[in-house]
């Protein structure tokens, strides 16, 4: 797990900062630090493996089934990046912690930063490129936490939607690019893919999979025309772009290429796309630097363009410009970061960053200064600072190149786009810090602490170092990496400062002199960049958008209109096209032997038709659609006990009364009739779709009844098991208790939620609106005697009698019909009655037991139940049963089985009882308006009555409160 | 009986799906009913149609019909009325609360579609 624990150290870290934030900045700071030290010192230890050109990896396995691993490996390649990531992490934690304000949650930006930082060198060490992509994806979504960081900001919110829909877009095309490529290497594990190249370029899949890779890594680089979305990402924090810009985000793309370089690269297609769309990303955003005079602006585009060069230095598809590409990855990253940090110090310091405002920096802020010039010098490509080697590299690299017949061109426009750098990196130094001292700045700039200093400082000696002795500095970390990334294609080139007079060289020197030029003709030429036409990549991008949400818009609100029944028919009407399209083919009967059919049971079927289309008639009467609907309930359970499941038949007869209850209950409150309303086209629809879903149902059924099973189904085992393992004879019980007892633990659980909801929503009715409507009640008329003697009597003598069925209806339900839902529901009924007959009041003063706390106990004895057996080292809910012999009932078992299903019994009972009590209660607000008390309202002992008066007092009083 | 059974599920679930597009609460409510009936028949007659073998341990017994698809539906036919009685309530407290019991919470405008 060595590899895997670079990547989880920042991932899991990412808790640490905000729950450390209480003890101070610092030590957030610090921690934060330590995350990161950590993970780069557990990757140190693998350098010299590394520098040894081994190549470690490890895999857990993960999702198999899909191809997905949890593999990462380590090459030079990864090494390079990785170090890169960790290493300038450290430095951007530390300016952080003194560049942002008391006023901001360090401990979230910490987090955000972990996050990112994890992300990112998940990206490089991935070998499985699913792994990779979800890390991708990873850190555009971190990227957005970062870049709106601010959020109160509206460009900061602004700048991370963009950056996240560009690159998650492309990362998307980069998820289909890596599984065609995966498909076309017959592996989804990079190192096997890196190593079938000539297979994958000799595929059809090559150049579809090239083209959204290639899609992926230009959205994530910023290379022309996605470039957009990185200038405006720069409403960041500082640290922030300095991070994502320099060392992290927007190389993720250039790592992709340099990691896919073996396989995808080497074709014509590849060198004219890759090298082309580097070349004119480079020129376009390095002329856009020059005028921009937003500091991080101008360093955002020199940014773009830098991506730019690499890219198009792994374009050109040799090794050597690979290693030139790499070597150019360290340079910049070293001084890229320090700029942004130095223009975050002067915008800090000096409170604006537009270069118009600036200038004569250096005397105030001579430390700053000092770094900044360097470092832009560096950029500039003045000898002796690495930017300056790097730059000689790439000269060396294009200046042979021939780009698709077009003579000279390209190393022309090469040359142009290092003049243009010359400029800007120019005007960074020259527009801000030199030139006199100005008397207008917005506050008074001088140095920082050195807190923030000091990591742009440690950034600026490598960019020194490098210049003077780049072989001993820097060699051994490129080559690796070239090597790594080539496959051992790269030259083992030795690093120089001096190179000899080289054409390079002259052509270094000339574009110097442009620079310069074009930095002294620096105010006409932005004149003349102010009247000519520039297109608005950020309009082009927002009417884009804008232009997809309204589609959206316009079929969503085709399809859903906020009218239920059109939304219902849509979805019923898209499900039947699905069923047809794809089920057509299952509809034909099979060669099962049938069953013979009888006279009762044509009877049966003709009357449960005949009701079901009757209520579909009569719908709009609504008593009378109800009763007719229980019939057809009953005649379902009739139907359950023709074909051998009496289980069934008893819930479905039980369930059946329940629910007519509560319904008649509800039609209480609502209207009797339904309005006749829609249209005979609407109903036109809704009948074809009604009888289309009928045809395609029935004809499906048909087609399963009349074929024998494909496979054994595993309900042999369940019949043979019942009575050894389970201790009982009635298998359906016994899968209910014991073999799905899991299944039947989540059942009564959502059983008991639905009837608290229930119960919220009934709760609150006795306040608001409704509470208001129910006062104003027109109560309709009823018969006189509202608790009938008859009922009344037969009720309360019949009680204690289906009490005792149903604890019967419990007990034998292991082994005979029966079991804890059925009586559950038994019992429900039993007591439901005594409520119909006696009137909310009477029976609520008897009640002796809260219902929630039913709920709850059945929910408890059963989890409790399943509990149990880890106190026997074996797994939940196993069971075990022992013989019980009682006297007239003859022998019990004692199951644990029993105990769990008791818990289901309580429950059933429990819901049953809150879900109608609670609706009764409703009823009950209206009854005591209903005229004079009849005989049986009253109750005959004193007692209760009391308590039954104060219960009608109570809640007579409960709408005044 | 094959083909009864199958009609008849299919005309439960016609007529509960014609309910299910009615405009009011209620019809809507006994049309989940039809379609739960519809439900629950059909994944009990999954485990196929056989007369007089419950699953009921019997040495005595010829054979036993398919245990599981009935312990599935038992449940099913208990979560149903939870769904139901959810259901009814919010058509009744909807009703309460907006003074229409259409499926849109208020009365439909002239224009109908």
């Amino acid at each position: 797990m060595d590899l895997a624990a670079i990547v989880l150290v920042p991932l899991l870290g990412a808790v640490l900062p905000p729950l450390l934030i209480r003890s101070g900045r610092d030590a957030c700071a610090l921690v934060t630090g330590a995350v990161t030290a950590v993970a780069l010192a557990l990757l140190l230890v693998r350098a010299p493996a590394v520098f040894r050109g081994e190549l470690l990896r490890e895999s857990v396995s993960w999702l198999p089934q899909a191809g997905l691993e949890a593999s990462f490996f380590l090459d030079g390649f990864g090494f390079f990046f990785a170090f890169l990531i960790l290493l300038v992490g450290i430095l951007i934690i530390a300016y952080a912690r003194f560049y942002l304000s008391r006023e901001d949650p360090l401990g979230k930006f910490y987090s955000f930063l972990l996050l990112f930082q994890g992300a990112m060198v998940g990206i490089v060490l991935s070998d499985n490129v699913l792994l990779l992509v979800v890390f991708w994806e990873l850190t555009s979504l971190s990227s957005f936490l970062l870049i709106g960081y601010w959020r109160h900001l509206p460009e900061a919110r602004e700048g991370a939607r963009m950056a996240l829909v560009v690159t998650g877009a492309g990362g998307l095309a980069l998820l289909a690019g890596l599984l065609l490529l995966g498909e076309a290497a017959g592996s989804r594990e990079l190192t096997t893919i890196l190593a079938r190249g000539e297979e994958v370029r000799a595929s059809p899949l090559y150049l579809p999979a090239l083209l959204l890779v290639l899609l992926g890594a230009f959205t994530k680089s910023a290379q022309f025309p996605f470039h957009f979305w990185l200038p405006h990402a720069m409403a960041a924090p500082t640290p922030v772009s300095a991070y994502l810009h320099s060392a992290t985000m927007v190389k993720a793309g250039l790592f992709l290429l340099g990691r896919l370089w073996p396989v995808l690269a080497g074709t014509e297609v590849w060198f004219l796309l890759v090298s082309g769309t580097g070349l004119l990303t480079m020129l376009v955003a390095a002329w856009i630097a020059i005028f921009k005079d937003d500091l991080k602006a101008l360093l955002a585009f020199s940014t773009v363009s830098h991506l730019g060069l690499v890219t198009l230095l792994l374009g050109l598809g040799t090794g050597s410009a690979v290693l030139a590409g790499v070597f150019h990855i360290v340079n910049h990253a070293s001084f890229k970061a320090a700029l942004f940090m130095t223009a975050g110090i002067v915008d800090h310091e000096a409170g604006t960053r537009d270069a118009r405002r600036l200038g004569g920096l250096f005397r105030l802020m001579p430390i700053t200064g000092s770094l900044a010039v360097l470092a832009s010098l560096s950029m500039a490509g003045v000898p002796p600072l690495n930017g300056f080697l790097s730059k000689e590299l790439l000269l060396e690299e294009t200046l042979p190149v021939q780009w698709w017949s077009t003579g000279r061109l390209f190393p022309l426009l090469v040359l142009a786009a290092a003049a243009c750098s010359v400029a800007y990196s120019l005007r960074y130094a020259v527009h801000v810090f030199l030139g006199p001292v100005r008397g207008d700045y917005p506050r008074h700039p001088h140095d920082p602490s050195p807190g923030m200093w000091l990591p742009a400082a440690v950034l600026c000696l490598p960019v020194v170092a490098i210049g003077l002795f780049p072989d001993a500095i820097a060699g051994p970390l490129v080559r690796v990496a070239a090597e790594a990334a080539t496959a051992g294609a790269a030259p083992p080139t030795i690093l120089e400062l001096w190179h000899g007079p080289t054409p390079a060289l002259f052509a270094s020197l000339l574009a110097f002199l442009c620079g310069l030029l074009l930095l002294a003709a620096y105010a006409p030429l932005c004149r003349l960049r102010e009247r000519s036409w520039r297109p608005e990549a950020k309009a082009m991008y927002e009417a884009a958008v804008a232009a997809l949400a309204a589609a959206a818009r316009r079929t969503s609100d085709a399809i859903h209109d906020e009218r239920l029944q059109r939304t219902v028919a849509w979805a019923l009407f898209a499900i039947l096209l699905v069923g047809l399209a794809t089920g057509a083919g299952a509809f034909a009967a099979g060669t099962r032997p049938p069953v013979p059919v009888t006279a009762p049971a044509t009877v049966l079927w003709a009357a449960g038709v005949a009701c079901a289309l009757a209520v579909a008639v009569l719908h709009r009467q609504r008593l009378l659609a109800l009763v007719v609907t229980s019939v057809v309930g009953l005649i379902v359970s009739l139907t359950f006990v023709w074909f051998s499941a009496p289980d069934l038949a008893l819930t479905q007869l039980s369930v059946e009364i329940v629910t007519t209850v509560l319904m008649l209950l509800a039609l209480n409150y609502l209207p009797r009739e339904s309005p006749r309303e829609s249209t005979p086209a609407r109903r036109a629809r809704d009948l074809a779709i009604a009888l289309g879903s009928g045809l395609g149902v029935g004809a499906l059924l048909y087609a399963i009844l009349t074929s024998d099973f494909a496979l054994p189904t595993i309900s042999a085992y369940h019949v043979a098991e019942s009575k050894p393992g389970g201790g009982g004879t009635n298998v359906v019980n016994v899968i209910l208790v014991d073999f799905r007892g899991y299944d039947t633990l989540g059942e009564i659980i959502v059983l008991a939620i639905a009837a608290l909801a229930i119960f919220a929503v009934l709760d609150s009715t006795f306040r608001g609106v409704a509470a208001e409507r129910l006062r104003h009640w027109e109560a309709l008329p009823r018969a006189a005697d509202r608790h009938p003697m008859m009922l009344v009597v037969a009720t309360r003598v019949m009680l204690p009698l289906a009490l005792a069925v149903g604890v019967y209806i419990f007990l034998r339900g292991h082994n005979q019909p029966g079991g804890g839902f059925i009586a559950g529901l038994v019992v429900g009924v039993a007591l439901i009655v005594q409520y119909m007959a006696s009137g909310w009041a009477w029976a609520r003063a008897r009640t002796r037991i809260d219902y929630h706390a039913l709920v709850g106990a059945g929910v408890f004895v059963a989890v409790a139940t399943g509990i149990g057996s880890w106190f026997f080292d074996r797994p939940f809910l196993t069971s075990t049963y022992g013989y019980l012999h009682l006297p007239l009932v003859g022998a019990v078992e004692l199951a644990s089985a029993a105990l769990f299903d008791l818990g289901v019994f309580l429950t059933v009972v429990g819901v049953v009882m809150l879900v109608l009590a609670n609706l009764a209660r409703v009823s009950a607000r209206i009854e005591p308006r209903l005229g004079p008390p009849a005989p049986m309202d009253s109750v005959p002992r004193p007692e209760p009555r009391a308590a039954a008066e104060a219960a009608l007092a109570a809640q007579r009083a409960e709408p005044e409160s | 009986m094959e083909a009864l059974v199958a009609s008849g599920v299919g005309v439960l679930t016609a007529v509960g799906v014609y309910l299910c597009l009615r405009g009011r609460t209620f019809p809507v409510v006994l049309g989940l009913s039809f379609l739960s009936y519809a439900v629950n028949v059909f994944l009990f007659a999954t485990g196929r149609l056989v007369v007089g073998r419950p699953p009921i341990i019997d040495p005595a017994a010829p054979g036993y019909t398919d245990p599981l698809p009935q312990a599935l539906v038992l449940t099913a036919i208990v979560i149903s009325f939870g769904m139901t009685a959810l259901v009814v309530v919010l058509a009744l407290r909807g009703f309460l609360e907006a003074g229409s019991d259409h499926v849109d919470g208020r009365e439909p405008r002239d224009e109908r579609r």
